[in-house]
């Protein structure tokens, strides 16, 4: 299945070997190096004015045993990521090959139209006028004039209301860069594949899409699949903008939020660095599920 | 021989009328009128109403944004706000014109800085990360698995704690106050790699080893063979990139005023205060409008590649 050309030796190869070159020695400095650097201080006491002093895994038996605001925020994390991740998935792809369909000038419109929501930086403001707790905020005034309900709901101060806003608000703004690769990718799809299924007796748009679409669509489902996890579990910045920091009673705070609060709040750096491994592992288990999914896609 | 001649003519206008049908085939119209045996004609429309419906609803905000820019302030601080400005004016961006005018640093300087890093920070961050994409997309050698995983992994560490030792290296490098702080860490952006990586993947290998064949070096491969397949791919990064750079401040390592950026400037001016909420919706939708403009220039340029690529097996 693997399309990959083998070569042995370093010099008949040199020019591949020089081609990597300018990158990786940028991403050994810029990302390699902090990223080892902030693992190997999650096993330290470190509040950035004294040297760091080694502490072994109490940071984490602190996380897991001592921190309920962490459990709290591991809980709404999944609660969220659990609804946002397949659905966005799923929604970034089936427009993406919805919009595939239509004619080129008008499919580009819609691309654009669907990626506004992650040009525009404050897009949150309009959720918070729609969701204001106030007798007056957009939705508030639609159900108290249709009688729905008879006082305003906090949307978001309570605890009940917080998390299926996140959610929402969440889903509207999934179409990302995963969708974009998703529809750049459908382009490179071959055109004489679809031609040659029409005359294989594919009948219809779904046919095509199992076995023609997306088993050539493979690498960038990966792609999408990696933005999707990294954005459903690292959830925070639409928790801060719709809620609040902290939210009250911590009701939609996850776990990308107690990592800014101890990281750059409270300047904890050993325990941040450990939330943030923690994070990491829970990304790194969700990606190797789903690429194994993913393999057998069109099969 | 009067009625012979009669019908000439119709058949002359009805061959007439194919050839323009022929020479101006709305795509539009023949998307409705079923081109592929596959397709059904209802299926579409529903397509049609299903796409236009789920548009408003992403507009809706932007509508909004973009409505705010022009209302007065008495407009912008009523609650529940208007959808719709009621008496559009221009003062959000006049009053931002002379802000400008006030500031000891000139805006032109903000808006090198911004074009400096735009362009020097996109072209580089593609540059890089395609050259390094392709080996370890199109071949196996030692070390080429390990790399990759490490890509895929680093992806997946959240920024917030590598800030501190990012600081570090960047300090101790010497590039505090200098732009480099900011581009240099955007060349090595990890994200950009993957999407073409996963892109050069799908080229098939045969394609390269005719080339190869041919006698051309692996960079003029690269340049000619691998980077015109996969145009969509950094068309695609280029607006992600571009997006992301004209949002950087680069509050963390640049201190001197006058090698900050627009966004920065922009930002300082929108934080002073509930006064400057109509300079606020002015810079808010100034700060929306850049990259959207350069993402539709930009995705013309996708569509385009549409018709003239065809490296496939």
């Amino acid at each position: 299945m693997e399309d990959k050309i083998r070569v042995y030796g370093f010099k008949r190869n040199k020019d591949l070997y020089l081609m990597m070159l300018p990158f990786l020695v940028l991403f050994f400095i810029f990302v390699v190096l902090p990223v080892s650097v902030s693992i190997i201080i999650s096993f330290t006491d470190f509040n950035l004015l004294q040297f760091p002093k080694f502490v072994g895994l109490s940071n984490y038996r602190r996380l897991f045993l001592n921190d309920d605001i962490f459990i709290t925020a591991v809980k709404n994390t999944f609660v969220i990521a659990v609804i946002t991740g397949p659905i966005g998935y799923l929604l970034a792809f089936l427009m993406a090959w919805l919009i595939n369909e239509l004619p080129a000038k008008i499919r580009a419109i819609l691309t654009i139209i669907f990626y506004a929501p992650s040009i525009s930086g404050n897009v949150y403001l309009i959720f918070t006028i729609i969701f204001s707790g106030d007798p007056y905020g957009y939705l508030n005034a639609k159900l108290l004039e249709w009688g729905i309900i008879d006082s305003p709901i906090l949307w978001l101060q309570d605890t009940q209301y917080m998390l299926p806003v996140v959610i929402l608000v969440s889903l509207w703004m999934s179409l990302g860069f995963g969708f974009l690769a998703f529809v750049a990718g459908l382009q490179t799809v071959d055109k004489t594949q679809y031609e040659a299924g029409e005359i294989d007796g594919i009948r219809n748009r779904w046919q095509e899409l199992w076995y023609i679409t997306l088993p050539n669509m493979r690498p960038q489902l990966m792609f999408g699949a990696i933005m999707s996890i990294t954005s459903a579990l690292g959830v925070g910045d639409i928790t801060v903008a719709l809620t609040g920091f902290p939210s009250p009673n911590y009701g939609a705070h996850t776990i990308a939020n107690h990592l800014l609060d101890y990281g750059s709040v409270r300047m904890e750096m050993g325990y941040a660095s450990a939330i943030a491994v923690v994070l990491f592992g829970m990304m790194v288990f969700t990606n190797l599920l789903i690429q194994k999914f993913i393999k057998r896609v069109g099969t | 021989m009067a009625p012979f001649k009669v019908s000439t003519v119709s058949l002359e206008k009805k061959q007439n009328l194919r050839i323009k049908y022929k020479r101006a085939p709305n795509a539009f119209i023949k998307f409705f009128t079923n081109t592929r045996s596959n397709r059904s004609v209802w299926g579409n429309i529903l397509l049609v109403a299903f796409l236009t419906f789920l548009a408003f609803l992403f507009l809706f905000p932007v509508i909004f944004m973009v409505n705010n820019a022009f209302k007065p302030l008495h407009e912008l601080l009523k609650f529940p706000p208007d959808i719709i400005v009621r008496t559009p004016t221009l003062n959000n961006f006049l009053e931002l014109r002379v802000i400008f005018q006030d500031s000891v640093i000139p805006l032109s300087r903000y808006i090198f800085n911004t074009v400096f890093i735009l362009v020097i920070g996109t072209a580089g961050q593609i540059i890089f990360a395609s050259m390094a994409a392709y080996p370890l997309a199109k071949y196996k050698f030692f070390g080429s698995e390990v790399i990759s995983r490490i890509i895929v992994l680093s992806l997946m560490f959240s920024p917030v704690v590598t800030a501190v030792p990012n600081y570090v290296i960047i300090s101790k490098l010497g590039l505090i106050d200098t732009y480099w702080a900011i581009i240099l860490p955007a060349f090595a952006a990890t994200l950009g790699l993957y999407l073409m990586k996963n892109f050069m993947e799908q080229i098939p290998s045969s394609l390269i080893e005719a080339a190869s064949i041919d006698g051309a070096s692996e960079f003029v491969i690269f340049w000619r063979v691998i980077m015109p397949s996969v145009k969509p791919a950094w068309i695609t990064l280029f607006i992600v990139s571009f997006q992301t750079m004209w949002g950087v401040t680069g509050d963390m390592y640049i201190y001197k005023e006058n090698l900050k950026t627009f966004s920065y400037a922009l930002g300082q001016i929108a934080r002073v205060g509930i006064a400057r909420q109509g300079v606020m919706a002015a810079v808010s939708l100034i700060m929306f409008l850049i990259p959207t403009i350069t993402f539709i220039i930009a995705q013309s340029n996708v569509i385009e590649t549409m018709t003239t690529s065809g490296l496939k097996e």
